[in-house]
């Protein structure tokens, strides 16, 4: 549309629609884009300014472990997420068996869980002082059993905590083509195992690769599961390079390596997802389901109860259960601080991406094209970096800023302070907007997109003008979509804890600080009424999303 | 309501010209018609009427008044040319009553209401108004886009393939029934289609359009009967070229007969008798020129035959090996290959001089 917009801008401005500042739209999108990089060029400049000794530290006695323990833990979790996920996507769309439908979206619920949570009721339940360890040996004289603070307890927590990423995305692939593939190969004779694994399972593989990827990258992000484990990752030894070796250098050099990681995994992620072709999508899955055999199905249904107990049921029982036992003490005004902090933090940071979310989406719709796609793209990448990875790469640059800051009001103004910027959530929010952009972008986007551009051209027909293409047009038809978006990364910035923890100002704990605090000292039942709080916010989004997918018709 | 008025408008994008050297007058009251293949550029004419295209060169004025120059647009907002998209593009999160309401700004309530409720009863949607667009079938939708559309009483009205998105029985049906809300409302409309039963029922003139131009701008009749070139002969109606030979300016010789008329002399560069007599023409013979006869000693094969319940639509080939169609009553059941008795009954000829080659 660049001949219509070189026309337009010649015409004089009286009668005729021109966007105020026409640059605008992309000098926005390619902001929030910058935004972005910078904590990428922020870490990697890191190696500029080499601490010798820390850095000989690192590589000699703390990379070769890192990374070691996070390549096995890529390698564990991609198999459990893969196993867990695609089996149970594959029975609950393709299959009939008892409770199925409750399956269909009660395998979700686990979402709701971070796991720092799954992992401090893991261990609270079965490390040598919990309860099923000390009834065993009282009981019936039974020592050994494995220990759960170890690599395989990590890979079995992360893996019962992120399958559903992997379940949702593969289980919408079998749904969508799965019935007819799996026809068309009964018809060439072959059986429905050697159907699944020959025709269903390739077809559904770049899905299963994009949720795959989704999870670890959560995996890789992740700070409290591992500070929990005392597992060290990238995460937890960036966590430590700033707050014991007071080192920011040698974070941002273990950030930057970090980055590296995640980059493999966009890259995968990206590629699968052009790959994912929708073929004719029909809605007659569910009378073509496969009917499994009593026996088989009682066996799937035991398998698909046990997942949902272990991933979900049982750590919300013992939630409630320790909260219960605490709740008298520990309810008090400091709770409600943390609570509101939360609330509050949540609700700053969704205002924010949600704002910055519905300007990048309506720069799309304004200034479409490859530059402007390629952009947004690049403004919504932040989901993967790890947390641990965006505070650093925030701190160091808004640090810098307020050195400048404060050394040129020292010299105009006589100004006589430590900090301006570094005292504030400034760091905080943006490292929110980085990371959760993409979650409010997604549904707004795809809100936008469903309104046809005929929509516009009709209100203006009938005499509307921009403000009230907007206000009268496009808002009430992306209520629904706008509220997502709110709803999602409200409850993801509730749950976050490295960056939070890494970058809150004195005295804005949040509830996951509190959890943080209290299972770093084995407090576990302490961290249950917290804890108890983010998982039930972390219901709404689910409870929206299942009820948004029956009623897809609206 | 207001004449709509084109005068060589021409736009492009990068190297391609999308339309050139648009002319033409639209009545006020009348309703017009852009007809044409898909990508000739007659929807890329709405949109520049409609203020959402610049122009390139030209003028287009609306009711006298300019609302389009190369340099310069009013805005599509204030042109008050009301719109009625393919898709419709109705706002989901509005009832239909709200939906036709949408463009009546700054009127009382009391008016807006009366308004709305008189188009909803126009078009036969009054039980309608409390309903939501993807509660009314295709049909109707579109007789929500027209109402609304009609509601602020714009000076022009403008459908984009109004009818596409239907099935065909509801389509014929349907284009009758606008014609008649668009003449109750006395609004000059302007429909762009490539159906060409859309754009007789509906349209008062029809502008047939190829490669960005209008090749003709006539009443439905006239383009039938009096093509003014092989396009609009071709794409109007059915029929086949025949060769001819001129004989003098009103006779011209095919192989099946001598035909009277006017010919177009357009094969006379000089207006000299001889180079008339000499010059070769293609005829056009519209399927209900030849009929049936059986006591006709004019013979041709059946090539093919296609059944349309009252007729017979029959492929036929001429001594000569060149073909031409005719319509015959249905009764007449011949089977391919056979020979039939034909003759002329040709009210007008249509000549066109035959490329050089």
């Amino acid at each position: 549309m660049s001949d219509n917009a070189v026309v337009l801008a010649k015409t004089p401005a009286t009668g005729v629609f021109v966007w105020p500042r026409p640059g605008g739209w992309r000098v926005f999108a390619l902001a929030v884009a910058a935004l972005v990089l910078v904590p990428v060029v922020v870490t990697f400049s890191s190696f500029a300014q080499v601490e010798g000794d820390i850095l000989a530290h690192l590589t000699e006695f703390v990379l070769p472990e890192l990374i070691g323990n996070t390549l096995w833990l890529v390698l564990g979790v991609a198999i459990g997420v893969s196993v867990l996920g695609v089996s149970l996507a594959w029975l609950t769309a393709m299959c009939e068996f008892p409770g199925r439908r409750l399956f269909d979206w009660a395998l979700l619920l686990p979402l709701a869980l971070p796991a720092y949570v799954t992992a401090f009721v893991a261990i609270g339940l079965l490390d040598f002082t919990g309860p099923l360890q000390t009834w065993l040996r009282a009981g019936w004289g039974i020592t050994g059993l494995p220990e759960i603070r170890s690599r395989g307890g990590v890979i079995l927590v992360m893996s019962l905590a992120l399958y559903p990423y992997v379940y949702l995305i593969a289980k919408n692939a079998f749904a969508t083509q799965g019935a007819i593939a799996l026809e068309a190969a009964q018809s060439l004779g072959l059986s429905r195992t050697q159907g699944f694994f020959r025709v269903a399972l390739p077809m559904a593989r770049p899905w299963i690769a994009a949720g795959l990827m989704l999870a670890l990258m959560e995996t890789l992000a992740d700070f409290g599961t591992m500070a929990i484990f005392n597992y060290d990752t990238f995460t937890t030894a960036i966590y430590k390079a700033w707050y014991s070796l007071f080192s920011l250098a040698a974070a941002a050099q273990l950030a930057s390596i970090l980055i590296l990681f995640v980059l493999v995994a966009v890259v995968f992620e990206q590629r699968s997802r052009t790959q994912m072709r929708y073929g004719a999508v029909g809605r007659s899955a569910a009378s073509r389901r496969i009917k499994l055999s009593p026996g088989l199905a009682t066996l799937v249904f035991v398998y698909a109860a046990t997942v949902l107990a272990v991933a979900f049921i049982i750590p919300v029982t013992q939630l409630a259960l320790w909260t219960r036992d605490v709740i008298a003490s520990d309810l008090d005004s400091r709770y409600w601080g943390f609570a509101w902090h939360s609330v509050l933090l949540a609700g700053i940071g969704a205002l924010m991406v949600v704002a910055v979310a519905l300007l990048l989406a309506y720069a799309g719709r304004q200034r479409p094209g490859n530059a402007m796609m390629w952009t947004q793209r690049l403004a919504t990448l932040g989901y993967a970096f790890p947390g641990a990875v965006l505070a650093v790469g925030l701190f160091i640059p808004v640090a810098a800023l307020d050195n400048w800051l404060i050394d040129s009001g020292r010299a105009w103004f006589g100004f006589d302070g430590t900090e301006i910027l570094k005292g504030t959530l400034l760091v905080m929010l943006l490292a929110y907007l980085v990371r959760f952009l993409a979650v409010g972008f997604g549904p707004i986007d795809s809100g936008l997109h469903r309104i046809s551009r005929n929509i516009d051209e009709a209100a203006k027909n009938l005499g509307t003008h921009t403000a009230g293409l907007l206000t009268r047009v496009h808002l009430p038809m992306l209520r629904a979509s706008l509220l997502t978006a709110a709803a999602l990364t409200f409850v993801d910035i509730m749950k976050e804890m490295p960056i939070t923890l890494m970058t809150r100002p004195f005295g804005w704990d949040t509830l996951a600080i509190r959890v943080f605090e209290m299972t770093s000292e084995g407090e576990w039942e302490r961290a249950a009424l917290p804890s108890l709080a983010i998982v039930i916010a972390g219901m709404i989004p689910i409870i929206l999303l299942t009820w948004r997918g029956g009623n897809s018709h609206g | 309501m207001a004449e709509l008025a084109l005068d060589s408008v021409s736009q492009s994008y990068g190297n391609r010209q999308i339309i050139a050297d648009l002319t033409f007058t639209l009545p006020e009251g009348a309703i017009g018609c852009l007809l044409g293949p898909s990508g000739c550029g007659k929807t890329t004419a709405l949109r520049c009427i409609s203020g959402f295209e610049p122009i390139q060169s030209g003028e287009i004025r609306i009711g006298g008044e300019t609302v389009s120059r190369p340099d310069w647009m009013l805005a599509a907002e204030k042109r008050r040319v009301g719109m009625v998209f393919q898709d419709y593009a109705l706002f989901p999160h509005l009832t239909v009553a709200n939906n036709v309401g949408f463009g009546l700004r700054g009127e009382s309530r009391a008016a807006r209401e009366a308004r709305i409720a008189e188009l909803l009863e126009l078009v036969g949607l009054a039980k309608h108004a409390g309903q939501f667009p993807h509660q009314l079938s295709g049909g109707q939708q579109q007789r929500v886009a027209l109402a609304r559309a009609l509601a602020p009483r714009p000076r022009l009205i403008l459908m984009d393939e109004p009818f596409s998105n239907l099935d065909v029985e509801l389509r014929e049906r349907l284009s009758l029934e606008v014609r008649d809300i668009l003449k109750r409302e006395a609004t000059t409309a302007l429909i762009v289609t490539h159906d060409q039963h859309e754009a007789f029922s509906l349209a008062d003139w029809v502008g047939v359009m190829h490669q960005g131009r209008i090749q003709q701008w006539d009443t439905p009749y006239n383009l039938y009967h009096e093509p003014a070139n092989r396009f609009v002969a071709d794409f109007v109606g059915q029929g086949a070229l025949v060769t001819g030979e001129v004989i003098n300016d009103h006779q011209v010789e095919i192989e099946l007969g001598v035909l009277n008329g006017h010919i177009p002399v357009e094969c006379d560069a000089s207006g000299c008798d001889e180079c008339v007599r000499s010059c070769h023409v293609d005829v056009l013979l519209r399927p209900d020129d030849i009929v049936h006869d059986d006591d006709s000693l004019l013979l041709a094969e059946v090539e093919n035959k296609a059944f349309r319940g009252a007729e017979f639509l029959y492929t036929l080939k001429l001594p000569s090996g060149q073909r031409a169609l005719s319509l015959v009553p249905s009764h007449h059941n011949h089977a391919i290959g056979e020979r039939i008795g034909i003759k002329l009954a040709v009210d007008h000829v249509v000549a066109f001089r035959q490329e050089q080659s």
